[in-house]
């Protein structure tokens, strides 16, 4: 066996605190995005101005930690110039690489900034490795992160196969849909996960109390869920919610429970694969959370590279009572 | 035969003489110049219709005087699908339409299409794309009009084709998870084709009973159908070259003979329209995406005027 390739750890910052959280915790690098629809986590209080961008930058350097800078939505048609802007903004303020989805937005950095890093957002939905080849061949890319849709048995042969690392998310929000091709939000909304950084957004989103005590929580004109009296209500996405259809009585989570990725137990699997980086989800959430769940991680992967038990009881505690799964990553029937 | 007017590939897991009988009428009494063949969603059906029946169907089209093109996956992982992919992209003497960028590794500088499941928001990949051998590119659903206005013009430019969905339920997302096997309790492996029950796909209605969404195996769709009819004029001025519509189980006899007389200014779109609402299609007809709007709405075109 090859000698095992410690992986980075990828850390979410939502904003400016969370950011320096992650680095004191221990993350090698951060993403994070600006306050525009560059991002795919365009919500509303989250993300960078270029000013915070810069002082961030300079205090994750300081701290060892890289940058990297999700420019991960596809520009439509008219618009492409704010794409641009801000790969320049990012290219000066000295980002470590720039995370992208959209084919014009990676043929930019590479004609314009051969040295600027760029990994393949998982918004590309880059699923084999002809896909990953052909971004790696047209615009070099360096690093390709896994739609959340492959066994670690499929991604240690894909390692085998592709010329580029390899990042897999181990921990924070699952969603179902291929990312970058999903529009279900724009058919309710009007406003587009792809080209806004929008989904289900808060003001879209309503809840109704019903005399039974029932709970609906309503995007747009669609009830998405229903809670009884007793249960707590999610935030509703439209892929966690329970539908009916003629082959079910009642309703039934169509898509996906809302259920929490937790590949924990799978990260000595995932090291000895040969992945190079494990990401976190979660820009959206507290500061206090980045923290956690960084330091827990660090913990861990540090201990497996020691050749160590990890202490993983803690992100259990994290996960605040949701139900928690391995995704596809321990096996195909999740399919 | 308006060579504007085309038929997209079908969505759904029809029995092969289901298809058959199908693309026949089609060849036979249906205005459209163009037609795409080909399993687009799930690579577990190709050996019912693909695999055997295919070559047939193509030439009898071909005979009738339309082409064809070939529609490729749209999801592509396992080994499997990378096979069939790959040999599909390298066959000679027939388009590939492409809806994963796997299929683009083998493609460099040989002519192809650009499918509707394939991410292409703006001109500048659309040019890119271009310069590497697309000669053809249908759009995404979810475009709004003014960002087709600006693909229409780099198009022209270019000198590659632009054709956009006129018609039938529209794709909103894809998965790795078959959700049609997930309502019945199973899953992939042991799906047992239980989205051949479902020839339109399977109603997802919301608690409060309001249908919803459309199941196809790993795919959602609208549970609306698409009904651009009344901005054809408009989109022909911004650029767009070709019309799509989708295969359904209504009677698409009717469906492309009513946009071929829109199209030719045998009709006005009003009696265009009275003719696809008296097709018996239950759920509603949308158009908000290309309106800027949410995609399940219907924009009256005299309100948008007002």
């Amino acid at each position: 066996m090859n000698a095992m390739v410690k992986p980075e750890l990828i850390c979410p910052a939502g904003t400016p605190a969370a950011l320096r959280s992650a680095v004191d915790a221990g993350a090698d690098a951060v993403y994070c995005g600006y306050q525009n629809a560059t991002n795919a986590r365009n919500f509303v209080g989250l993300n960078f101005t270029p000013e915070e961008m810069e002082k961030s930058i300079r205090y994750a350097h300081d701290g060892g930690t890289k940058v990297l800078i999700t420019l991960n939505t596809f520009p439509p048609a008219g618009k492409v110039e704010l794409w641009k802007e801000m790969v320049d903004l990012s290219a000066r303020l000295g980002a470590d690489a720039c995370i992208v989805a959209d084919i014009a937005v990676a043929a930019y950095i590479r004609d314009t900034y051969p040295d600027l890093r760029i990994h393949l957002s998982v918004q590309a939905a880059a699923s084999s490795p002809e896909a990953i080849e052909y971004y790696v061949r047209e615009f070099g890319v360096k690093r390709v992160v896994l739609p959340r849709i492959m066994t670690v048995s499929e991604i240690r042969g894909l390692l085998k196969e592709i010329p580029c690392e390899v990042e897999t998310f181990i921990f924070g929000n699952h969603g179902l849909m291929v990312e970058g091709r999903c529009s279900l939000t724009n058919y309710v909304t009007g406003q587009s996960t792809n080209m806004d950084g929008a989904c289900s957004p808060a003001a879209c989103v309503k809840y109704e109390r019903a005399d039974d005590g029932s709970m609906s929580t309503i995007l747009g004109d669609y009830m998405i869920d229903r809670f009884g009296p007793e249960e707590t209500a999610g935030y509703p996405t439209i892929c966690k919610g329970r539908y009916k259809c003629d082959a079910r009585d009642g309703g039934y989570y169509a898509f996906e429970e809302p259920i929490s990725l937790n590949a924990s137990t799978m990260l000595p699997d995932l090291i000895n694969a040969g992945v190079h980086a494990f990401k976190i989800e979660g820009r959206q959430r507290s500061r206090a959370y980045v923290k956690k769940v960084v330091a827990a991680f660090r913990e861990a992967v540090d201990s497996i590279m020691a050749g160590q038990e990890p202490k993983l009881a803690d992100l259990v505690a994290l996960t605040e009572g949701q139900k928690q799964t391995e995704g596809a990553l321990k096996t195909k029937k999740w399919r | 035969m308006n060579p504007s007017l085309t038929l997209g590939p079908n969505l759904f897991h029809w029995p092969a003489e289901q298809r058959i009988d199908f693309y026949s009428r089609i060849a036979d009494e249906s205005p459209v110049s163009t037609v795409y063949l080909g399993e687009v969603i799930c690579s577990k059906r190709t050996p019912f219709f693909d695999d055997v029946h295919l070559p047939a169907v193509a030439e009898r089209l071909e005979r009738a005087g339309k082409t064809v093109v070939y529609s490729s996956f749209s999801e592509v992982v396992i080994k499997r699908e990378r096979n069939i992919l790959m040999e599909w992209s390298k066959q000679e003497g027939r388009d590939l339409e492409v809806n994963n960028t796997a299929a683009l590794l083998h493609l460099k500088d040989r002519p192809h299409r650009i499918g509707g499941l394939l991410n292409v928001y703006n001109e500048d990949t659309m040019a890119y794309l271009a310069g590497q051998g697309t000669t053809h590119f249908s759009l995404l659903p979810e475009l709004p009009r003014a960002a087709i206005a600006r693909l229409g013009e780099k198009a022209r430019e270019l000198g590659v084709g632009v054709e956009v969905q006129v018609f039938g339920r529209a794709s909103l997302a894809l998965s790795a998870r078959c959700y049609h096997a997930r309502a019945h309790e199973r899953t992939k492996d042991n799906c047992q084709f239980v989205c051949g029950d479902d020839p339109d796909g399977m109603t997802l209605m919301t608690m409060d009973e309001k249908p919803f969404l459309t199941i196809n195996g790993i795919q959602t769709l609208s549970y609306g159908y698409l009904d651009l009819m009344a901005d054809i004029d408009d989109m022909r001025a911004i650029g767009v070259t070709h019309f799509r519509v989708m295969p359904h189980t209504c009677d698409m006899i009717a469906v492309t003979r009513a946009f071929d007389d829109v199209l030719a200014g045998r009709i006005d779109v009003a009696e265009g329209e009275a003719k696809l609402r008296e097709l018996g299609i239950e759920a509603p007809f949308v158009n908000g995406f290309y309106r800027g709007r949410a995609g399940h709405d219907w924009v009256p075109r005299v309100a948008e005027m007002a």
